[in-house]
């Protein structure tokens, strides 16, 4: 135990009420220094009273209660606070007495945060200083040397922006956060920020919630505080908000935990998910794809009649599902047993569309001819509010269209066609 | 008491580099030292406008809106999701220029937030329009032959965005360091297209005032400029245009020294920033020229 240690614990001990944490009860008798009384040395295991302090430093010694006082104590401190509360969860400590959690520090502790794998060790049993190795859980049995390190917090924004395929992730929590790195050898405080800048504010509203104080905005609530161009989300209808929240918002799109409903008193039957720590209103990226949403629902359903051969249905919905479930980009070339193969999809193309695109040779709107697909699709943009207000002055104008194609989550899927796949290479 | 900067942005769903100047001059003037805590936030971005005052831990809170100018954002929206206790434009007793500074509580943390003007409106922004000059022509003592353009959206959508270029415009006018100095805008006249009808100089450093480089800044300026016919294939700077040479400097907020004008804000909120702005200063001055062709 190095000396510091052992001052601040006479210190401690000496100063009124003495030490009591984590099991461990260091006081004098009296209850101060000037009544020159011995030294009370209490840990679940052990008891020893009327100590001197050479006899008190002899105890001390190598105890893992004190340096665990130590490292919480007069490293992290902060009692009550986001950070605090966050590191004990790290190693269980509400749970755990300091001797079993040393046991198992010394093997490596491991939690999980969201799509993060954190890892809380003890090198040196002796100092107590705890080190953290954050990661992608995909990556938990990977070597250290075959990851790219990292040890500044402030490089996870860099790390964060893209996915593996080198899109940009404009939600921190989506699941497609990169794998192949790893925050190495860091320290509780740099834990911590590595955390909080790959999860922002996650940590401050989980804490929220522990306490019972995390505010939470509803959709209500969210909408109506809109204004500009958001200010018509408000006007979406409650079924669609279902929809959105079970689009957008499902633990397989996003690692929040999602508290918001309806309203107070009205929950949304969508799931909000597992997720360790909560999602307290509606992101912006939902309120922007919500905007997009209120106007397409302003439209009337009207009926068309297609006529399809029942694998075309059926193909149909199999490719709504590989889209909507990030599979796309997984689907092999030549396995044409895939709704969503290109060249299924091709083939399906050339057959029903007409040579306006329109599907099935009938028009979208049947008072017009031709392709007016146009009209749907040539909005204004709204990833810039400029267009409304001229002040920010931030240029992201984007002429494209916001595609997400950066979601790598893998569900099973069954064969939708409920046919036998002949291509015997196991994959299905 | 603890002290902790916080700086708002916009930022984007689609353009990865829009938070990038951002995070650069919070960087730069963490590292001088000045505030316990130096953070980030956006409206589009994480943390959020809404959630970012609890990432910090201080009680006192200096909010420095990365904006061009008073506008929408800096009057609503910045203030609505931040929660400021009792917000009211008035107090900011602007003529659309001058906003300086204003202190609330925030609802939901209880923090003294003191709310700042924008960085665009500052005065010492009109410094970082000369230093970007500096930068893209590589000479610290640019402006014998030279003349210098700002340029903005125009007056279309909001009015105080076409003050703020004049302002600067007349700022470095006054500096006498330019031959000609000359206001131009995106949507009205007097239009950056035809550029080099409003310069005897040959050479002509244009400076956009925007927050961060984007479409505008990357493909509508240049090409309208006419410094290439298509932004993808790059363009030079200098480039020959109607027998001018055009330095084209592109967004000004990315150039380093803007961190100087985000903590003179804090400053004249009142935050304690001694030595940091000389630090800043010193740190972002121009070594090189610009790798850039
Ligand atoms: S609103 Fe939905 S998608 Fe957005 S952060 Fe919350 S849970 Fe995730």
């Amino acid at each position: 135990m190095p000396a510091r240690q052992f001052d601040a614990l006479i210190e401690a001990a000496d100063a009124d009420g003495g030490v009591e944490f984590d099991g461990l009860r260091v006081s004098r008798a009296g209850g101060e220094a000037a009544s020159g009384g011995g030294y009370t040395f209490v840990t679940p295991e052990h008891e020893a009273a009327d100590l001197s302090e050479s006899e008190l430093r002899a105890h001390a010694e190598g105890s893992p209660y004190v340096t665990n006082w130590y490292f919480w104590e007069h490293e992290v401190r902060r009692h009550d606070s986001p950070r605090r509360a966050f590191l004990r969860r790290a190693e269980a400590a509400d749970e755990h007495a300091v001797h079993e959690r040393y046991e198992a520090l010394a093997e490596g502790l491991v939690t999980e945060w969201g799509q993060l794998r954190i890892e809380a060790t003890l090198p040196d049993a002796d100092d107590g200083a705890r080190r953290y190795d954050v990661r992608h859980v995909a990556d938990a049995g990977r070597a250290v040397d075959d990851l790219e390190t990292y040890r500044d917090p402030l490089d996870a924004r860099e790390l964060a922006k893209y996915d593996d395929d080198g899109m940009y992730r404009p939600l921190k929590t989506a699941t497609n956060a990169p794998t192949g790195w790893a925050f190495h050898d860091l320290g509780w405080r740099d834990a911590v920020e590595t955390v909080e800048t790959l999860y922002p504010a996650t940590v401050a509203n989980w804490y929220r919630e522990r306490e019972g104080t995390l505010d939470i905005d509803h959709w209500s609530d969210t909408a109506e505080r809109q204004t500009g161009i958001y200010g018509v989300v408000e006007e979406l209808p409650r079924e669609a908000v279902e929809w959105v929240a079970e689009a957008a918002c499902d633990d397989s799109q996003c690692v929040k935990r999602r508290e918001w409903q309806y309203d107070e008193d009205d929950e949304l039957a969508a799931d909000g998910g597992d997720g360790a720590f909560p999602c307290r209103e509606p992101c912006s990226l939902v309120v922007a794809a919500a905007r997009r949403w209120t106007k397409l629902e302003e439209e009337d359903p009207r009926e068309y009649t297609f006529r399809l051969t029942p694998s075309e249905k059926e193909q149909i919905e199999g490719i709504l599902d590989a889209v909507a479930d990030g599979r796309v980009d997984g689907i092999r070339e030549a396995d044409v047993y895939e709704d969503a193969n290109r060249y299924r999809t091709r083939y399906l193309r050339a057959k029903l569309f007409d040579d306006d695109g329109d599907l099935a040779g009938v028009p979208t709107d049947p008072a017009e001819h031709g392709h007016d697909g146009e009209d749907h699709h040539g909005e204004d943009h709204d990833d810039h509010d400029e267009e409304d207000h001229g002040d920010h002055g931030d240029d992201d104008h984007d002429g494209h269209d916001d595609g997400d194609h950066g979601d790598h989550d893998s569900e099973a899927h069954g064969d939708h066609d409920g046919e036998e796949h002949d291509d015997h290479d196991d994959e299905e | 008491m603890s002290q902790a900067l916080v700086v708002v942005a916009h930022g984007s769903h689609l353009n990865p580099g829009s938070s990038a100047p951002t995070y650069e001059h919070a960087d730069t003037i963490r590292a001088a030292g000045a505030f316990e805590e130096v953070r980030t936030g956006f409206w589009k971005e994480e943390p959020s406008l809404r959630e970012v005052l609890r990432t910090c831990e201080a009680d006192e809170v200096y909010v420095v809106p990365m904006f061009i100018s008073e506008g929408y954002f800096t009057e609503q929206v910045i203030p609505r999701e931040l929660r400021l206790e009792g917000w009211d434009v008035e107090d900011w007793d602007s003529d659309g220029l001058s906003a300086d500074v204003a202190t609330y509580t925030a609802a939901d943390t209880g923090q003294t937030v003191h709310y700042c003007g924008p960085v665009g409106t500052h005065g010492s922004m009109t410094d970082v329009l000369v230093r970007r000059a500096e930068s893209v022509t590589g000479d610290p003592d640019v402006g014998e032959g030279f003349g210098f353009a700002v340029v903005g959206h125009g007056t279309e959508r909001n009015e105080n965005s076409a003050k703020a270029i004049e302002y600067h415009a007349d700022r470095v006018r006054d500096l006498d360091r330019f031959e000609e100095v000359q206001a131009l805008y995106m949507d009205e006249e007097p239009e950056v297209d035809d550029v080099t009808d409003f310069f005897e100089s040959e050479d002509v450093v244009v400076v956009p005032l925007f927050v961060s480089d984007g479409f505008h800044t990357q493909e509508d300026i240049p090409e309208d400029m006419g410094l290439t016919d298509d932004y993808r294939t790059g363009y030079d700077v200098p480039a020959a245009v109607d027998g001018h040479r055009v330095w084209y400097a592109g967004a000004v907020g990315t150039e380093a020294l803007m961190a100087d004008v985000v903590l003179e804000r804090a400053a004249d909120a009142g935050a304690d920033v001694s030595g940091a702005i000389e630090t800043v200063r010193e740190t972002t001055r121009v070594a090189a020229p610009e790798a850039d062709d």
